[in-house]
This record gives C-alpha cells, sequence and structure tokens, in this order.
C-alpha cells in the first residue's frame, strides 16, 4: 500500500510539486468552472487557448523565448478578449458564446499574422505551455498566487455572482453592480487559464476546471456545495492520475483528466440529478 | 486547426506565384534548401554558383513550420530543390504541389541506411511516441534526423553534388571539387568527434536531452542519449519515464544533462533540480543557430555539440 500510494511522492521531489501544483490548481479552478457551466460558458477555456497567442508573440518578439514575458503577454491578451467579449455581450443583444468566438478568433488570426510576419517558425505555443511534471519554484509561485486572488475575489463577489447565475435580471434590477461583477469574474476566468497553460498545459487546466464542475452538477443544485464537490473531485483525480502516470508509465496530463472523466461519466449515471435517477423515479405531480 | 490555416496560406500563394515569377536572379542556379542544415552543406558544394534559399532558418523547428507565399514562389523559380525526407519536413508535400515547381526535388537521405524509431539502442521507446505515429504525426516511421551522423552528412553532400551537376553541367567541375574539399573537412571533424568520446570514461557515456534527436549520433559515436519526451516533442512525459530518468542520474549512470534549442526545458531543469546535476549547456539538434551563435554551420554545430557535452560530463 505504501510502495503505491505514498512511495513515488516520498522519492520524488518532482511528483512533490506535481502534486502540490495540481492540488492547488484544482481548489482554485473548481469554482471557477462551476460559475463558468453554470453561466454557459464552458467552451471559454479552449477558446482562451487559442486567444493568447498574439500576447505571447508580442512577448517573444521583444523578450525572446522567455516564458515570463510570454506569460504576462496572454494574460494581457486574454484580458482583452474575455472583458471584450464580456462587454459586447452585456451591451448589445449579442449572446456571450458569440461573442467570445468572434473575439477569439480575430486574437488569433492577429497572433498567426504577428508570428508568420517576424519569421519564426517555432512553435510558441509549444513552448509556453509546460506539464505537471515540470513544475518549478516560479510556477509554484505563479499558481499559489492565482489560487489566493481567485479565493479571494470569489468571497469578495460570492452572492452577487450566485444571483447573477440564477437570475441575471433580477440582479440588474436591484443593483448596478452586475457588470461590474461579470467582468471581474472573468479576469478570474483568464487568469486561472492563462497560469494553468503556463504551468501545466491546456489540457489539464482546462480539463480541471470544466471536468469536475460538469461532474458536481449532477450531484447538487446548490452553489456552495457544488463547488465544493468541484473542488474535491478535481483533487482526487489529480492524485490518482499522478499515481496512475507514475505506476502505468501514462502521461499525467491525460491521467489526471481522464480520472476526472471517470468522476463525470459516474456522476451522469448515478448521481442524484444524473440519468438513472431521473429514468427511474416516475415524474410526480405534486400534491396539495 | 493549423491544418486549416495552412491550407488556406496555400491558397493564398497559390494565386500569388505567378505574378512573381519573372523575376530571375543573376546566379547559375537557384537552390531551395528546406532548413538551415542543408543550406550550409548546400552552400559548401556550390559556392559562389548557386544562390541558396532557405525555407526553414536558423533556431526554427520543421517540424510545425507553416509555409509561407515567399516560399512557393522560391519554389518556382528553383533549379533544384533540396529536402532531407523520412518525413521530417511536413510542410513539404504540400507546398511542392501548390508551387507547381518544374524542378528535382532531391531526397538527401537516399543512399542512408534508416533507423526505425523502434531500432532505439537505448530500448526506451514510449508507448505515446506509437501514439503520435499512428495519429499521423510529422515523424513516420524512420527516424529522420540523420545528419546528426557525419557518416550522413557525406552522403548528404554527394547527393547534394549529384543534383548540382545534374541541373548545371557546366559548374560540374567545381561542383565535385567543392564537394571533395568539404567531405576531406567532414572526414577531420568525424575524426575529432571520435577523438573526443574516446577520451570520455565508458562508464560515463549516458546523457540526458529533452528529446530523441540524436539517435543516428548515439548509434555511430556509441554516447547513450536519454530523454523524457522520446522522438516527438509533441508527446508527454509520463510520470515513470521522469522517475526512470531521476533514477539513472542518482545511481550515477547518466552523467549530464543539457537542453536543446527550440524546446520548452522546464522538464530538464526539473530533472536538473531534482538530482543537483547542473544544465551542462545547450544542444543543437534540429536547426543551426544564428549567424553569430555557437552552431552557424554544420561543423560549428558538431563540434559545439561534442565540446559541450565533453565539458559536461568531465566537469561533473
Amino acid at each position: 500500500m505504501y510502495d503505491i500510494l505514498v512511495a513515488p511522492f516520498a522519492h520524488y521531489a518532482f511528483m512533490q510539486r506535481a502534486l502540490l501544483g495540481s492540488l492547488v490548481l484544482a481548489l482554485s479552478c473548481g469554482p471557477v468552472g462551476v460559475f463558468l457551466m453554470l453561466r454557459r460558458m464552458s467552451l471559454t477555456g479552449d477558446a482562451m487557448s487559442h486567444a493568447i497567442l498574439p500576447g505571447a508573440a508580442i512577448g517573444f518578439l521583444f523578450y525572446g523565448l522567455d516564458i515570463v514575458p510570454m506569460t504576462i503577454g496572454g494574460i494581457v491578451v486574454g484580458l482583452l478578449v474575455a472583458l471584450g467579449a464580456g462587454a459586447v455581450s452585456r451591451f448589445t443583444i449579442q449572446k456571450e458564446d458569440a461573442s467570445m468566438a468572434a473575439f477569439y478568433l480575430i486574437s488569433l488570426a492577429f497572433g498567426v499574422l504577428l508570428v508568420s510576419w517576424h519569421g519564426s517558425s517555432v512553435d510558441l505555443m509549444h513552448v509556453l505551455f509546460g506539464t505537471v511534471l515540470a513544475l518549478d519554484n516560479a510556477a509554484l509561485t505563479l499558481i499559489a498566487a492565482i489560487c489566493l486572488t481567485t479565493l479571494i475575489g470569489l468571497g469578495l463577489v460570492w452572492r452577487a455572482l450566485v444571483a447573477e447565475c440564477l437570475d441575471p435580471l433580477f440582479l440588474r434590477s436591484v443593483s448596478r453592480m452586475g457588470a461590474v461583477v461579470h467582468l471581474l469574474f472573468l479576469t478570474l476566468v483568464v487568469l486561472n487559464l492563462v497560469g494553468g497553460f503556463q504551468a501545466l498545459g491546456t489540457l489539464l487546466s482546462v480539463g480541471l476546471m470544466m471536468l469536475p464542475a460538469a461532474a458536481a452538477r449532477f450531484w447538487t443544485n446548490r452553489v456552495a456545495p457544488m463547488c465544493g464537490m468541484a473542488i474535491g473531485i478535481g483533487m482526487v483525480s489529480c492524485l490518482a492520475g499522478l499515481l496512475i502516470s507514475f505506476h502505468a508509465s501514462l502521461p499525467s496530463g491525460p491521467a489526471i483528466i481522464l480520472s476526472a472523466g471517470c468522476f463525470y461519466v459516474v456522476s451522469i449515471l448515478v448521481g442524484p440529478r444524473g440519468a438513472l435517477r431521473s429514468l427511474a423515479a416516475p415524474r410526480r405531480h405534486r400534491s396539495a | 486547426m493549423s491544418k486549416i490555416l495552412k491550407f488556406a496560406s496555400l491558397v493564398s500563394l497559390m494565386m500569388l506565384s505567378p505574378a512573381l515569377l519573372a523575376t530571375a536572379s543573376g546566379a547559375d542556379l537557384n537552390v531551395v534548401a528546406s532548413f538551415s542544415i542543408i543550406a550550409d552543406l548546400a552552400k559548401n558544394v556550390g559556392g559562389d554558383r548557386v544562390e541558396i534559399t532557405t525555407i526553414v532558418g536558423p533556431d526554427g523547428d520543421a517540424h510545425v513550420y507553416e509555409p509561407k507565399p515567399a516560399d512557393a514562389v522560391a519554389m518556382s523559380k528553383a533549379d533544384v530543390v533540396l529536402v532531407n525526407g523520412l518525413d521530417f519536413e511536413g510542410f513539404l508535400s504540400r507546398l511542392v504541389e501548390t508551387s507547381a515547381t518544374a524542378a528535382p526535388v532531391v531526397e538527401l537521405t537516399r543512399g542512408v541506411t534508416p533507423m526505425k524509431l523502434a531500432d532505439e539502442p537505448a530500448g526506451h521507446a514510449h508507448p505515446e511516441d506509437e501514439a503520435a505515429k499512428q495519429a499521423g504525426h510529422h515523424h513516420g516511421e524512420y527516424d529522420p534526423h540523420a545528419w546528426q551522423s557525419i557518416a550522413n552528412a557525406e552522403i548528404y553532400v554527394k547527393n547534394i553534388a549529384d543534383a548540382f551537376c545534374g541541373a548545371d553541367k557546366a559548374g560540374c567541375a567545381t561542383y565535385t571539387a567543392n564537394a571533395t574539399t568539404y567531405l576531406d573537412k567532414l572526414a577531420t571533424l568525424e575524426t575529432a568527434v571520435k577523438t573526443s568520446i574516446a577520451g570520455i570514461p565508458k562508464e560515463k557515456r549516458v546523457i540526458i536531452t529533452s528529446h530523441d534527436a540524436f539517435g543516428y549520433f548515439e548509434h555511430a559515436y556509441g554516447l547513450e542519449f536519454l530523454a523524457p519526451e522520446g522522438i516527438s516533442t509533441e508527446s508527454e512525459a509520463s510520470a515513470a519515464d521522469v522517475a526512470k530518468l531521476v533514477d539513472q542520474v542518482r545511481h550515477d549512470k547518466a552523467s549530464a544533462i543539457f537542453l536543446e534549442n527550440v524546446t520548452n526545458a522546464s522538464l530538464i531543469r526539473q530533472i536538473a533540480n531534482e538530482t543537483g546535476l547542473k544544465v551542462g549547456g545547450t544542444l543543437y539538434s534540429d536547426a543551426l543557430s544564428q549567424e553569430t551563435g555557437p552552431a552557424s554551420t554544420y561543423i560549428d554545430m558538431v563540434h559545439h555539440n561534442i565540446e559541450t557535452i565533453k565539458a559536461a560530463i568531465l566537469g561533473s
């Protein structure tokens, strides 16, 4: 038992770092993913992984293959895209999915233009996106800072966020803070994603954000427990995925995400709000 | 996504190229080389008689290159197109097709004994490499990095001389003479490499790089290269692979660790930190460095790599 569960982490510092980094990211990403899902913005993460190219390219043009400027550039461009898309969906009739698609495509095209214009054929994204097995002190610090910012930010606007998710018109009618809350939330999304890309790669950071949240949705209707479950599922997936990667010699990112995927499938089947329960229970009419 | 982009850029360059065809340059032979190492070899054979256009320049990664209209223009004007072959240049076949070039496309690995990917002597082929191959990755069945063995580079040079002679009969004597001179230099280089390696104790001849680009070097000169990422830079390492490398260093099997010029260094740094092994420098595998860098020609590249390796091993 010790050999299977503890020894990999006891013997190898890179395994400890991988576990620590991914657990902290799960803590930070879980709630963000829940709110993204409740706002029907689940695909934002994928869009963002393309959208940050111009930022990374500008960082590369001025500073060469240095991760820090490329990450900062990515965060700035990611914020522009997310806030632009958010603002359009707020102040026009267009929905968030359409405006996000438009903004990320413009950004991606601009990025490809920049990279080609410079004549570089280095795959910038490949250089920028990290892997969970290679977390150094800087990456761990980045993840910890993002987690702290996220938790504080969510704590500050929690009530407004929940109200926004459930009934945006109500919030708009009682407060003008709706737009501010939404934009603040988008900022947190970008921070989590871009920081996650740099430290862990796209698959892991988007997957760790959305899959646990999607799985938790089958277990409860209440937002706070849903966030808690998402965090829990994310953390257990990280631990399981890393151990599978270690013992079965499989790549770590996919192993972690597939573990979360298993939780998702099980949740679909047996969760209180999942497929089996709703099939099994005939629709009852409320009696007076 | 990138496939769509490639297609779009090819469509646009199809429209552009005929208009630009008219211009011609003063040299006797217009040569297009697919990447920097081939360009350097061709320059040594062709001398002043050839004008060389390089598609993927210094520090560039030919695996992921997306061609531009200018590349198709250069190719359509070319008298000879020199490529590596063995599926190294993923962008190539479409570019040749769209540019409608009449020039012969010469695969310089013709005559080289290709190493199968599974033939890795170190016996650490990763399952994800298989997956990458299945998925139509740029690397095919064989390891394309043939130029890492100097004997193969000599075959490249002979192929280049043959191709130039075929396209420019008047210059054939010059090309043959240039090739002979350069082949002598390569022979000297190979002796130097072998001497260098002979100076490294046998039990220390295991080193770590980012990905397996040195298969031919390893095979020819008896240094063993280990890598967390396998043959393809796009495959992802498993925790078990990294742990194995850490163990190799701890048990004093691997004696030095290196970065490569165009890959993400973080995994190598992690292994270095974990084991206390100092990163021995940067090796050039798939591209030459810029003019001002330490590996701006093929000969400099081989020298730089072997000197870096030797210094790191003996210093450890």
